[in-house]
């Protein structure tokens, strides 16, 4: 059991181990998404109700799966968990909010191939949180994960005015921004252990 | 494919080619950037995750294709899932079987591979309208090309992060490396070169065959 201190853990998932710029986890919708500040707020939010819900499912199956014996299980029952719950997410805002679910688009259903809510899953299993640790810690995620995904949009909104040369356009001056602010994110390691 | 006149060899062979370069995965496409990134500080981390995800890629193009005719539309992608995420857990298994020290260090890197989105790509765009001898070549294609992608950034960053190529050492004592090589932000300035000099390479390319058939017309 693991007995670390629920604030240390939402500031080690949100800042000092920020899973885009620090694990490189969800670098799909961080480079694809984050064109516009108001497309990359929204993502965000979804990204951060779905890695909550999946956290608890996943905290729910390891018990399960412990009890069972059955640890190969593991990733298998994880991702169709996943899977369902993007699923849910989907009809449930298609239900209660038909705008938003068209403003998201595509890249609703692309939240299951998202690594950073798999990677979520296996962690807290790894380090061997409880409950509540596991809901701090997707909370801390998914937080993390929309504030690196609207600083990107904002300094993308600004590079669209900035001559940028043809070679560098696109993904490898992306690549280069993201590589200043995840060095700038190594100035919070102090804050954890 | 097993028929050795030419006029059928050229295809197949070129859906084995199409991934190393024209369609290279990670430079051209652009996917599965996560493992690219994350395990790639040092060029043994990257062979094994480049070794990984080839089989994985193979045995789950040549799974999907061979059932192509079976699976209902509607839950193809689902499907599809479930049997990467099968090979993962045996690619999982046998790692951990040949080397515990490569198993620790790529970490939950391993069991991610089921969310590299060429994998699932792949499955989706050619294995699932192909027969299975081509789906076994374009897999074999994109994973030596994403190795070669791996290679690419885990030797550039371990030669200038940690002054050695595959655990050998290559300048003298008096070297400093360049740390910052290795860790996070390293990896995103080192694949933002690669990507530039990967454009310019191919800008080049296109002009000079632009040229050429302005000559040849």
């Amino acid at each position: 059991m693991n007995d670390e201190a629920l604030g240390f853990i939402f500031l080690n998932a949100c800042l000092v181990n920020n899973f885009v710029l620090a694990y490189f986890l969800g670098i799909c919708p961080f480079l694809g998404v984050s064109g516009k500040l108001e497309t990359a707020t929204r993502m965000g939010g979804a990204v951060c109700f779905v890695m909550l819900v999946s956290s608890m499912c996943a905290f729910g199956i390891n018990q399960l799966l412990t009890a069972i014996n059955a640890p190969y299980l593991q990733l298998i029952s994880y991702i169709v968990v996943i899977a369902s719950t993007v699923q849910l997410v989907e009809m449930f805002i298609k239900k209660v909010s038909p705008a938003l679910f068209r403003q998201l688009g595509i890249f609703l259903p692309l939240i299951t191939t998202n690594c950073a809510i798999l990677g979520l899953a296996l962690f807290q299993t790894n380090k061997g949180y409880d409950f509540i640790q596991s809901i701090v810690y997707a909370l801390g995620a998914g937080i993390g994960f929309t504030l690196a995904l609207i600083l990107m949009a904002g300094i993308r909104e600004k590079l669209e005015l900035a001559s940028v040369p043809e070679l560098v356009q696109g993904t490898a001056i992306t690549l280069m921004i993201a590589g200043i602010l995840s060095l700038s994110f190594m100035g919070f390691a102090g804050l954890g252990a | 494919m097993n028929s050795p006149d030419t006029a059928k060899l050229t295809p197949s062979t070129d859906e084995f080619i199409k991934g190393l370069w024209r369609e290279n995965p990670v430079f051209v496409q652009v996917l599965g950037m996560c493992p690219v990134l994350a395990v790639t500080n040092s060029a043994v981390n990257a062979l094994s995750m480049g070794l990984a995800t080839t089989f994985v890629i193979v045995l789950s193009n040549t799974l999907v294709s061979t059932l192509r005719n079976f699976i209902p539309k509607q839950v193809r992608i689902a499907t599809f899932i479930l049997i990467i995420a099968t090979f993962v857990t045996v690619v999982d298994y046998l790692i951990q079987a040949i080397s515990l020290d490569i198993h620790r260090a790529l970490g939950a890197f391993i069991s991610l591979i089921v969310v590299n989105c060429l994998i699932l790509g792949r499955a989706e765009a050619f294995a699932s309208k192909n027969t299975v001898g081509r789906s076994i070549l374009d897999g074999l294609g994109m994973g030596v090309g994403f190795t070669f992608a791996l290679l690419c950034l885990g030797g550039v960053r371990e030669i200038l992060g940690s002054g050695s190529l595959f655990g050998v050492a290559l300048f003298p004592d008096g070297f400093q490396p360049w740390v910052v090589m290795i860790l996070p932000s390293g990896g995103f300035f080192t694949l933002g070169v690669l990507l530039l000099v990967f454009n310019r390479i191919r800008s080049r390319q296109e002009q000079q065959q632009a040229l050429l058939q302005e000559v040849a017309s």
